[in-house]
């Protein structure tokens, strides 16, 4: 993002978490609050990237593993005569869908906990800060006026 | 059956509707060729997406023009084929010419949006700005409120109001339409505030405006309650507060229920059909004022409808549900999946069997829903017992076209106000004269 700009710059999605990075800017007298808000956004980002990150990665290589052991036991290879690789059907990859979800059901009930409440605080921040933002623009006109 | 075949041949997995709201009209002619020219829009600008994404772009503008063509033209004999009708409403006549109109522009829209589809990878890849730009909020905030869902949404309210056996009333109608338009809207936006990480994470979800930073979560929820509050208010004090109260439980219900329920149980999947049932519900109790049986019944066709629709939807998006940790039927319990899928769409002829005795229709709308009905429940028993992804299609594409026509046939088969009042009249008059001979 360009040195000049005054707001946050939103990029492309991450490879691994499919979640959008987003560089904040500082404004030069950024108050308490804007600085909390701020903090809390870049926290939640950080921990939003972990566990995706870690979750997708875990998926692919599970789903490789379990491919691989189901086509050793079909007696198969992992790339056929042709080289392309070899893959199990919708029905045999059912398995594993149904098998990957419960056992991650418990951290994803944790993460849904702790994404509702970061999700709703940084939303009152928001708010705050937008209020403040809003008085303070208001007490600003009435000086000028004055 | 033309048509039909193109939205097969033209089908992809990702369809953007959310499950539950996917509830059709058929109120009349001109909502069905919306509806039908919703569809085109839809299965064109997937179909045309998925080109981009794998074919070479030079190929596209080849392939699109005809096939946008090609659809105009089986749309327009679909039209000719429906206007015989008899208009059963005054409205309606008047605004056949504006079919025309709205035909051209459909095609400069299709156009368009094609093009948008064909850029939006290019601009995908880009670092953007996070400030919010005036001349894109309409599209913005069009795209958050999932405003096609939201039509569709309206459209089975007003199939609710056009059932209740009462004389039309216009006034009603509007701000009933405008009441649930505006709850609906609301919902969705709540939504999709709340699922931003696992919206990014699937297929189908991930080019939401929250997900893009396009607008700020404060925003958003604040779109939300400017359109929910006036929404609930018109319907309570507009229409009547039961429809009003109907209005904000199923807010409360999508948003608090269903949103967080997907990730826990896959008892989610009958909440949604009650949310989707509800509509229609609403949709009666605004022309009636009360909840009677035959709210309930449209409402539980609707429920039941939802079953099909959903599972076989579902079937195709094991994998992304399964990675987004969405507690799906189709991932967990695959067999009670299918099962369920079948058992509603026989529970759908049953219900129809039921209208006639409730005073709803006339008996002839049984006998000819008896058809679809069957049909639907035959893709249901190959679902059932194929399990594949070709069933499921099949049987998604025809819960699609099932619905309107189902509700189109309802209506034509609605039992006439007139035709009650003469015979209540008649037996009235009889009652009177027996009395007469008897007095002296």
């Amino acid at each position: 993002p360009p040195a000049h700009s005054h707001s946050d710059w939103i990029g492309p999605p991450d490879k691994h978490s499919n979640l959008r990075p987003i560089i904040f800017y500082v404004p030069p007298e950024e108050s308490p609050l804007e600085r909390q808000l701020r903090e809390a956004r870049q926290e939640a980002q950080a921990c939003n990237q972990r566990f995706w990150a870690r979750h997708n990665r875990a998926f692919h290589q599970e789903k490789e593993e379990f491919i691989y052991s189901r086509l050793k036991a079909k007696g198969l290879e992992m790339r056929d005569e042709t080289g392309q690789k070899a893959t199990l059907n919708a029905e045999e990859m059912a398995d594993f869908y149904k098998d990957f979800l419960s056992k991650n059901f418990r951290k994803h009930m944790q993460y849904n906990r702790d994404w509702y409440k970061r999700n709703f605080t940084i939303t009152l921040l928001m708010g705050q800060v937008a209020l403040a933002r809003a008085l303070r623009w208001l007490r600003w006109k009435k000086k000028n006026v004055e | 059956g033309l048509f039909v075949w193109r939205l097969k041949s033209a089908g992809t997995r990702h369809i953007p509707c959310q499950f539950v709201h996917l509830c059709q009209v058929a109120n009349g002619r001109l909502i069905t060729f919306q509806y039908f020219n919703f569809l085109k829009r839809m299965y064109v600008t997937q179909y045309n997406k998925d080109l981009s994404q794998r074919a070479k772009p030079k190929s596209d503008p080849v392939v699109s023009p005809f096939h946008e063509l090609q659809q105009l033209d089986q749309e327009k004999k679909v039209i000719h084929k429906i206007s015989p009708i008899s208009p059963v409403h005054q409205p309606w006549p008047e605004t056949s010419r504006g079919n025309e109109l709205r035909e051209v522009k459909s095609a400069t829209e299709t156009k368009a949006s094609v093009t948008s589809v064909r850029a939006e990878p290019k601009e995908d890849r880009q670092w953007k700005e996070m400030k919010l730009q005036l001349d894109e909020l309409p599209g913005i905030l069009a795209r958050l409120s999932k405003i096609k869902l939201t039509a569709l949404v309206v459209s089975t309210a007003s199939a609710g109001f056009a059932m209740a056996p009462v004389p039309f009333d216009l006034a009603c109608f509007l701000l009933a339409s405008l009441g649930t338009g505006l709850a609906s809207c609301a919902a969705n936006s709540i939504n999709q505030f709340f699922e931003v990480p696992f919206d990014s994470n699937m297929n189908r979800t991930k080019n939401r405006p929250l997900v893009r930073g396009q607008i700020s979560p404060l925003l958003a929820v604040c779109f939300a309650a400017s359109c929910g509050v006036p929404g609930i208010a018109l319907l309570a004090l507009g229409v009547n507060p039961l429809t009003g109260a109907l209005g904000a439980f199923n807010i409360f219900l999508y948003t608090c229920c269903y949103t967080p329920m997907k990730r826990m149980s896959i008892a989610n999947t009958w909440v949604g059909a009650v949310v989707g049932a509800i509509p229609p519900v609403m949709g009666w109790t605004a022309a009636m004022g009360s909840l009677d049986a035959g709210a309930l019944l449209l409402g539980g066709i609707l429920y039941s409808w939802q079953f099909p629709h959903f599972n076989a939807l579902s079937w195709g998006l094991r994998e992304d549900y399964s990675r987004g940790g969405y507690c799906m039927m189709s991932v967990t319990h695959p067999g009670l999946c299918r099962r369920v899928a079948l058992r509603h769409c026989l529970a759908l002829i049953g219900l129809s069997t039921l209208a006639p005795v409730l005073d709803i229709t006339t008996w002839t709308f049984p006998i000819i829903s008896l058809p679809i009905n069957l049909y639907i429940s035959y893709l249901g028993f190959r679902f059932y017992r194929d399990a594949d992804r070709s069933s499921s299609r099949k049987l998604f594409f025809c819960s699609l076209w099932h619905l309107p026509m189902l509700l189109l046939v309802m209506f034509t088969c609605k039992k006439s106000v007139l035709e009650k009042e003469d015979k209540n009249d008649l037996l009235g008059e009889s009652h009177g004269r027996a009395t007469e001979v008897r007095l002296p």
